[in-house]
């Protein structure tokens, strides 16, 4: 308690310090908060968008910040843990007193946030992948990537126009996976597919092999379908090949990234998934408007970190990107102004695709956005 | 011994009291409530661990049940919350008391090795049961409300907390000097010994073991409300170990000293935060070296020094 | 039917050998100092994240787990000196929290060092699958099986026919008695910490091109192979691996024929269920109290 109350008068005194700084200065910076996943199981989300939201922070700043003020990026770990995020966002609100938060690198972190910003009323665009978030609509709340419900449509499309009827799905056991075997479920007879086994696995599982064999055994099969990510997604596909399974097997664009090619090796050739422009960059058609934001979002991370950003990376720059757009168009950092600049964000073509929101739609992404890549010779090949 | 229980908790009081002179924001009123919390599961882990000698990696299955058992009652059900909180105490009373028996003859590691798969048991079930229990995304909770009266403002809760954090300390504090503390305390010297002198070892053993479950299941379904969210992490094993930390690290059969590691491990991460990826090395190596150097914990170490530097 | 549950077993075996040798490191520790290691599964990460970074590096396969092995040695030999030693006579939690907190050092150091990408090394001797009978096993888990093989016949040789692993039994079974004999109980405690860690390097390493590695792998492993170690009984060699064939094969009969989200809840039910009848463990010694 005695070392609470230091820490307590210490957080005071530099709080107030901050505020003498901040009145003495002409232009306070604007401030982005960010609660990701850094460590912890997600970690393969929030390292590289935190990387990404520093480097582009940076680089903002040294060409003159936005609406010439400055800009302080705040960035907090919160392990995957939902109860860690909510303290996260709270202490960004409260402590903090961010201008708009960016991030919530899982579906769990970000939904422990909503609930906060709404009351707080401050802009929020999570880097999230499930459906629930933007569904209902919640007036504080954005996303950018692609929904689980828009893999598993795309997925589904695909092996329509392969004459597939009859899949095994095998999902993993926590939030992304479960999220994605529930609309994978749900919009199956849509597309004419009958899950005919449905296994589950923990993130951390060594071997998933018992529940393949039981996908294997199971008649009719004609492909599997697997929900997750982190190196999950790749011990199914080395115990894929393990076993022998010939039909063919797809991914969620839970593992697009190069990490994921690395992991499976050989065993990941012909595994086909739903993907953002980000990853076949280079084999878009140069008519493709993508094409320019890819290829140079691809080049700058690089440069900068030594190894090809994974679409992740790409959702928290279209996070930033849509972020300072809409300061830039709202004139100020004011959040109900910002706010529904975000929502009137139109044509904007980021790493994920053209987003254009609108009061019902608070991620502005359609089908288009999404490819379908094959892996072929370890490498990402485009195929629609 | 009457006379230092009083000074006490009226320092702890005081402190309470005092404590929001230093805050300049909800924020800080988030760590100290949370604090409290923790505060509050780990002055009933200490009659455990400290007095009983009892070791338990599954505490924070406790917490979790009684979390759920006011996430659900009250949202899926309209059952008021205090009556919510009171069955999840029941509840978990009723089920630590079936299990105390068969797990309390364990002893040492395989104690440790048997609480730690009961919790773990229970994280599986909150986990994959999502129909009720919202799955690993969790479940939402409303405030906590009695007769009408809602608490939701950090300030409120800060209060009814830290109430019951006295009370908590109180109720310890009485249990200690009770004759179950006095046979719980033979108990931790030498458990034959204590049994050829009369004592049915067993029988306080599981009455402690109780106790403790139904402090955490208190402060489980509090937390539920507090925080609005509830999710499976909340049971698992990393939160087990993270509640007997705070025990060790406080002292280990000190009340206060169970306050304290409680009050410290709950911040600490907060000023951490920002080395970012240094957080870790550096949380592992102030666990480690306060446990090297303060075998006993923190307070009795600092306590001690204090009297030999008054004498 | 019998090729699917043949190809359980095999999956089961595999994995549990791994639970094995991490067990084995619980016991060897717990025999020679009755701490109980949280930092075991550590040592496994550091023993397989070292040999991949290494290997990243272009230094040859054989000559990064050799050197990665002896690295993680240290690693092990510091904990016991900087950490165990020096609080050699506090109470039983506060050790287990001071190898927790190292633990969490060490995961700390791992990600700072690393980063926090999984990786895996490229399997010894190729990825294509071997027939048995129906069921499919990939040649690394041969690997895995045979390595483990052999690390329980060298202990058991090393503990039987060695001097310093006959002075470690004698520590195990009396401390002081040993002590008296002019056994150097120190010298015992820090190859204890040694042997452990080099078994978890090398339980990490050959496991790494089938499960891949990151700077939280440890985390599962140790708490599986602390599972193993108590299932079999704390201190028994054998007893842990045992355990951790039993564990291993739990699961993935579990996942097989009941349900793969309870996989994990199975073998510890099956634990609980032993503790219950036999609180030792299937081979532990029956404790006795000293009044």
């Amino acid at each position: 308690m005695k070392m609470m109350l230091k820490g307590g008068a210490v957080a005071g005194v530099a709080l107030a310090a901050g505020l003498a700084v901040g009145v003495a200065q002409a232009a306070d910076p604007i401030k982005i908060g960010a609660t990701l996943s850094v460590t912890g199981g997600a970690s393969f989300l929030g390292d590289p968008e935190k990387k990404t939201l520093e480097m582009y922070v940076d680089a903002i700043n040294k060409d003159g910040g936005v609406l010439g003020r400055k800009i302080e990026l705040i960035v907090y770990d919160d392990a995957g843990a939902p109860d860690k995020a909510t303290s996260n966002v709270k202490r960004l609100l409260q402590n903090d007193s961010v201008d708009i938060i960016v991030g919530g690198s899982t579906t769990a972190t970000t939904m422990a946030a909503v609930p906060l910003v709404e009351k707080a009323e401050v802009p929020f665009i999570s880097l999230a992948g499930a459906v629930v978030i933007i569904e209902p609509v919640k007036k504080w709340v954005f996303k950018t990537p692609h929904t689980d419900r828009m893999a598993a449509e795309k997925v589904f499309a695909d092996m329509k126009k392969r004459g597939i009827t009859k899949i095994g799905l095998i999902s993993e056991d926590a939030g992304f996976g479960k999220s994605g075997h529930d609309e994978s479920l749900k919009v199956a007879p849509n597309y004419g597919i009958q899950i005919v086994a449905d296994e589950t696995y923990s993130p951390k599982d060594p071997d998933v092999t018992a529940q393949l064999t039981k996908i294997k055994n199971a008649p009719g099969v004609q492909a599997v379908f697997n929900f997750g990510f982190g190196q999950g997604p790749a011990v199914v596909t080395k115990n894929y090949r393990q076993l022998g399974i010939t039909v063919p097997l797809y991914q969620s664009h839970g593992v697009a990234s190069k990490s994921f090619i690395q992991l499976a090796g050989e065993s990941a050739e012909g595994v086909r998934l739903p993907a953002a422009g980000l990853v076949v960059a280079d084999q878009l058609p140069a008519n493709d408007p993508q094409k320019a934001v890819v290829t140079s979002f691809n080049k700058e991370y690089k440069a900068k970190w030594g190894s090809d950003p994974s679409t992740f990376a790409g959702h928290a720059y279209d996070g930033l990107q849509i972020a300072l757009a809409a300061i830039q168009r709202a004139g100020s950092s004011d959040k109900a102004k910002v706010r529904d600049e975000i929502e009137k964000t139109s044509g904007y073509v980021g790493t994920g695709g053209m987003v254009s929101m609108s009061p019902t739609d608070h991620m502005g992404l359609s089908l288009q956005a999404f490819h379908m890549v094959e892996i072929r010779k370890g490498d990402w090949v485009l195929i629609d | 011994m009457q006379r230092n229980r009083y000074i006490g908790l009226a320092v702890l009081a005081i402190v309470i009291a005092l404590l929001p002179l230093a805050f300049s924001n909800n924020y800080h009123y988030d760590i100290a409530i949370l604090a409290g919390f923790n505060a509050i599961v780990c002055v009933g882990l200490n009659l455990l661990v400290g007095y009983a000698g009892q070791i338990s990696l599954g505490h924070a299955g406790f917490f979790a049940l009684g979390a759920y058992a006011s996430g659900i009652l009250t949202t899926r059900y309209g059952v008021p919350p205090l009556l919510a909180l009171l069955s999840g105490a029941v509840f978990v009373g009723f089920l630590a008391f079936v299990l105390a028996r068969p797990i309390l003859r364990l002893k040492g590691h395989y104690l440790a090795m048997a609480t730690l798969g009961i919790g773990i048991i229970i994280s599986i079930v909150l986990n994959t049961e999502s129909w009720i229990t919202g799955g690993p995304d969790g479940l939402m909770t409303d405030a906590f409300s009695v007769a009408g009266v809602a608490l939701t403002t950090e300030k409120t809760w800060y209060w009814v907390v830290g109430g019951l954090l006295l009370f908590a300390v109180w109720l310890a504090l009485n249990i200690i000097d009770s004759p179950i503390g006095r046979a719980l305390r033979a108990l931790h010297g030498s458990e034959v010994g204590a049994q050829v002198v009369g004592v049915d070892t067993t029988q306080y053993k599981v009455l402690v073991f109780v106790i403790s479950a139904v402090f955490a299941s208190v402060v489980g379904s509090l937390f539920a409300h507090y925080v609005g969210l509830m999710t499976p992490t909340s049971a698992g094993f990393m939160k087990s170990v993270e509640l007997v930390a705070m025990v060790v690290f406080g002292g280990m059969a000190s009340t206060y000293g169970a306050v304290v590691g409680a009050a410290i491990l709950t911040s600490l991460p907060q000023f951490l935060a920002t080395l970012h990826d240094y957080e870790a090395v550096v949380l592992g190596a102030v666990l480690m070296g306060t446990m090297i150097f303060m075998p006993r914990g923190l307070l009795p170490t600092m306590v001690r020094l204090i009297r030999r530097w008054g004498q | 039917m019998f090729a699917e549950f043949l190809q359980f077993l095999l999956s089961g075996i595999t994995i549990g050998a791994i639970y094995a040798l991490a067990g084995l490191g619980f016991s060897i520790i717990y025999n020679s100092s009755h701490v109980i290691n949280f930092a075991q599964g550590e040592f496994i990460m550091v023993g397989a994240m070292s040999t991949v970074a290494l290997v990243g590096t272009g230094v040859p396969l054989p000559v990064a787990i050799l050197i990665a092995i002896v690295a993680t040695m240290l690693v092990g030999l510091a904990l016991e000196k900087f950490a165990i030693e020096p609080a050699r006579n506090a109470d039983v939690v506060t050790l287990i929290i001071i190898t927790i907190g190292a633990s969490i050092f060490l995961r700390g150091v791992a990600q700072v060092l690393w980063g926090k990408d999984f990786h895996s090394l490229r399997a010894f001797t190729g990825d294509t699958p071997i027939n048995i009978m129906g069921a499919t096993i990939v040649p690394q888990s041969l690997w895995v099986l045979g390595v483990t093989m052999v690390v329980i016949i060298a202990l058991g040789w090393f503990f039987s026919r060695t001097l310093a692993g006959k002075a470690m039994l004698a520590t195990s079974y009396n401390r002081l008695a040993a002590q008296l004999c002019g056994i150097a109980v120190k010298r015992v405690l820090m190859l204890s910490f040694g042997l452990s860690a080099m078994l978890g390097a090398i339980g990490g390493i050959v496991v790494t091109p089938i499960t891949f590695t990151s700077y939280e792998a440890g985390i599962m492993l140790g708490l599986k192979g602390f599972t193993a170690a108590v299932l079999g009984g704390l201190g028994n060699g054998a007893g842990a691996v045992v355990g951790g064939l039993i564990v291993g094969v739990a699961e993935a009969m579990g996942a097989g024929y009941i349900s793969s989200a309870y996989k994990d809840a199975i073998a510890f039910v099956i634990i609980l269920f032993v503790l219950f009848f036999m609180p030792s463990g299937l081979f532990g010694k029956r404790a006795t109290d000293r009044v």
